[in-house]
């Protein structure tokens, strides 16, 4: 197995190279930011709304254990069954149980990261059920057997002429150039799916301690059919996604729609706070929520970070992270991509393993700028930085570290070598740019400024004689 | 007013001209300017690398350097940044963190000094040319400069301002960053770098020297007319 960082290397490399591709992501994230500013625009103060959204989640975060309790006890006064789940394991048995249990056949998806996150569709596959996606990005990317490109928008690296074509190899469609034509061949598809689907499977945006009630947000209705259709229904939502109350809602829901996708209020917004009642005549006869750990109160014991688990998965850290929109979403090679992930993942899959995702930032801080809870985003990166170094140093690196540190206790000896530095330009052509070349991360595609003969100490030294005189 | 210089040390080795000008200028506006000769670098590339108990050896020799000065001007807004907002991270619960505190109390970066501090925009500079302004991340994000270096250009004679289409962004320098993902790195600057020409300005201006290094090192190889220019390098034209 190739090690994380050699893929992320190798893949951003080929990536970065892509021009036509990371334009048209760039240009299609640029559209998202100006319809986020535009609908900022008309909160009455969106700096005060981040304030007060990220002090709800903070409450919400601190005091997990009471707000989750408190979510399962009124959640279970309605009939609905609360799963809590530590690990991916437990979260994919339970539902496969429940699947077999049920005699389910097929199964049908709305938009869910966390079923990413545990690998949910092929642990099903693989127990012989039939999975479909009916996001249309996700199934489009399930289609691709590609996972989602962006957690928000899964399949927005993709043109119009490469899905009217995965269409005709995969489902046997005609080959069109409209939008419309290309939603109804997929909804064509997938309305079939809805009536066969005994399970639906769901994730949610948030979840309310007060009432006992999970929030979904989607643009296609998808979540909608996927839940009230079949007889199951099985929302898979991490336990970070918690609200203490009802009334939260009123900011947390516009402020999703408005920070990642530019949208005033996304299309449709359901809460759903238990199956089927007595005397009502639809909806499942089954709910049930399997909430999941997966490492997410390791995150939580780490004071410093905490406020990581404050993300509503917004995305909008993405569409403003220049180093996101030149890699693109599939190098990270993780569920989460973008800041965010990059300061999560070490937490959920190791930090030796994913620190190079903290280092491969200019530490620019647009993500911060940009969330609208208020993550520490970048300097959460820098924190992963320190403590992979203070848990793991690499030795070349520690060692060049301390030189650097004691010359630089040295004033007397660093001026001289600074002196030293145009003498050792004045070789540099001899192998700049080649393999000999210390410079050549550099030299390879920028140029070098040459060093000043009189720097600004000689200058300063000059000054002083003169003034001296 | 006593000012105490704080020249990064990548300036001082390869942009002395910066800090030449900003003597120039400060002593024009009346100030006596001084420059503690012990400093050498500040830290910034091992706190950014993980490194920090290293940072701190680099970083203690800055303390001292300035501990007697009345007010620190920086010549970036980054190595600003890291006086200013990293040192109080990194000497946090540390015999120094009483020291580091001070270092920031007084610490200014030179456009935000100029404004803020002294209240002047116009310094008498005259510059014709058409130009534009770009943000370094730390100065605008980390020390919420925005204004003040387009206060002082919109005062220089001659010169026309050019904003850049969709905002700040990142030119992808970010230290150490731009040889440990060298691929990463050259994408933003080539991204920065066509902002930058579509704005038709003959020079980029910033307040972080770093940045500029990397916008210049780009638009050199790909044979562009553009030249990067320090804002006290405009600002010390007449």
């Amino acid at each position: 197995m190739i090690a994380p960082k050699s893929l992320f290397k190798r893949d951003s490399a080929i990536n970065a190279a892509d021009v036509p591709r990371r334009t048209f992501v760039r240009n299609a994230l640029h559209g998202y930011e100006v319809k986020r500013d535009l609908n900022k625009a008309k909160f009455q103060d969106w700096q005060s709304a981040r304030e007060t959204a990220s002090e709800i989640k903070f409450e919400g975060i601190n005091h997990l254990d009471k707000y989750l309790a408190e979510f399962a006890k009124n959640a279970e006064a309605r009939g609905t069954k609360v799963f809590f789940a530590s690990t991916p394991t437990q979260a994919r048995e339970y539902i496969i149980n429940l699947a077999r249990e049920k005699n389910v056949r097929s199964i049908i998806k709305s938009k869910t990261m966390t079923s990413e996150e545990i690998h949910l569709n092929d642990a099903l596959e693989k127990e012989g059920f039939g999975v479909v996606e009916s996001d249309l990005g996700e199934f489009i990317q399930q289609l691709r057997n590609e996972p989602p490109y962006h957690f928000v928008f899964p399949c927005m690296h993709l043109k119009r002429d490469e899905i009217s074509q995965l269409f005709h190899d995969k489902i046997g469609s005609a080959q069109t150039d409209s939008p419309e034509e290309l939603t109804m061949i997929a909804r064509r598809f997938l309305r079939e799916k809805y009536i066969q689907a005994d399970m639906g499977i769901s994730g949610a945006n948030f979840i309310v301690a007060e009432t006992g009630m999970i929030s979904v947000t989607e643009n296609e209705g998808n979540a909608r059919l996927t839940t009230s259709l079949p007889k199951i229904h099985v929302a898979l939502v991490g336990i970070e996604k918690i609200l203490p109350k009802l009334e939260d809602l009123s900011l947390f829901l516009p402020m999703l729609g408005t920070a990642g996708a530019g949208q005033l209020m996304t299309g449709y917004n359901t809460m759903f706070g238990g199956p089927r009642q007595p005397g009502e005549t639809d909806g499942p006869e089954e709910f049930h929520v399997v909430l999941i750990d997966n490492h997410r109160t390791e995150l939580l014991a780490d004071a410093e970070q905490r406020d990581a688990l404050h993300c509503i998965r917004c995305g909008a850290c993405l569409n403003v992270c220049p180093v996101f929109k030149n890699i693109g979403g599939h190098t990270y090679g993780t569920t989460y991509a973008g800041p965010v992930g990059s300061v999560i993942t070490p937490h959920l899959r190791g930090l030796q393993d994913w620190k190079h995702l903290s280092g491969a930032s200019s530490l620019c801080g647009a993500c911060t700028e940009a969330c609208p809870v208020k993550i520490d985003l970048h300097h959460h990166l820098l924190q992963n930085r320190r403590n992979a170094a203070a848990e793991k140093p690499v030795w070349w690196e520690k060692s060049l570290w301390i030189g650097f540190a004691l010359l630089m206790r040295q004033p007397t000896l660093y001026y001289w070598l600074t002196k030293t530095a145009p003498i050792a330009q004045f070789f540099h052509p001899l192998v700049k740019g080649s393999i000999l070349d210390p410079m050549q991360a550099w030299t390879r595609t920028r140029e070098f400024p040459m060093s000043a003969t009189t720097t600004f100490k000689d200058y300063w030294k000059q000054k002083k004689k003169q003034g001296a005189r | 007013m006593k000012i105490s210089l704080f020249i990064p040390c990548f300036i001082n080795q390869f942009y002395p001209q910066v800090g030449i000008h900003m003597v120039e200028i400060l002593e024009r506006l009346g100030h006596t300017v001084d420059y503690p000769e012990r400093q050498t670098c500040c830290g910034q590339p091992p706190f950014n690398s993980g490194y920090w108990d290293e940072s701190r050896t680099a970083a203690v020799n800055i303390l001292e350097a300035f501990q007697d000065s009345e007010i620190v001007v920086s010549a970036s807004g980054s190595c600003g940044a890291m006086l200013k907002v990293f040192y109080g991270d990194l000497f946090k619960d540390t015999p120094h963190e009483k020291a580091a505190k001070e270092l920031s109390a007084k610490t200014w970066e030179f456009s935000d000094f100029l404004v803020n501090k002294l209240g002047v925009t116009d310094v008498g500079a005259k510059f014709n040319a058409k130009v534009t302004f770009h943000d370094g991340c730390h100065g605008l994000r980390e020390l919420g400069i925005h204004d003040a270096p387009r206060q002082l250009l919109a005062k220089v004679q001659g010169l026309e301002l050019v904003e850049m289409q969709d905002g700040p962004i990142c030119c992808g320098f970010g230290g150490t960053f731009a040889v440990k993902y060298p691929t990463i790195s050259t994408a933003m600057g080539e991204v920065k770098s066509d902002l930058i020409l579509a704005t038709g300005a003959d020079y980029v201006v910033s307040n972080d020297s770093s940045c500029l290094m990397h916008i210049q090192g780009y638009m050199d190889r790909e044979k562009k007319k553009v030249k990067g220019l320090h804002l006290a390098e405009v600002l010390a034209q007449r």
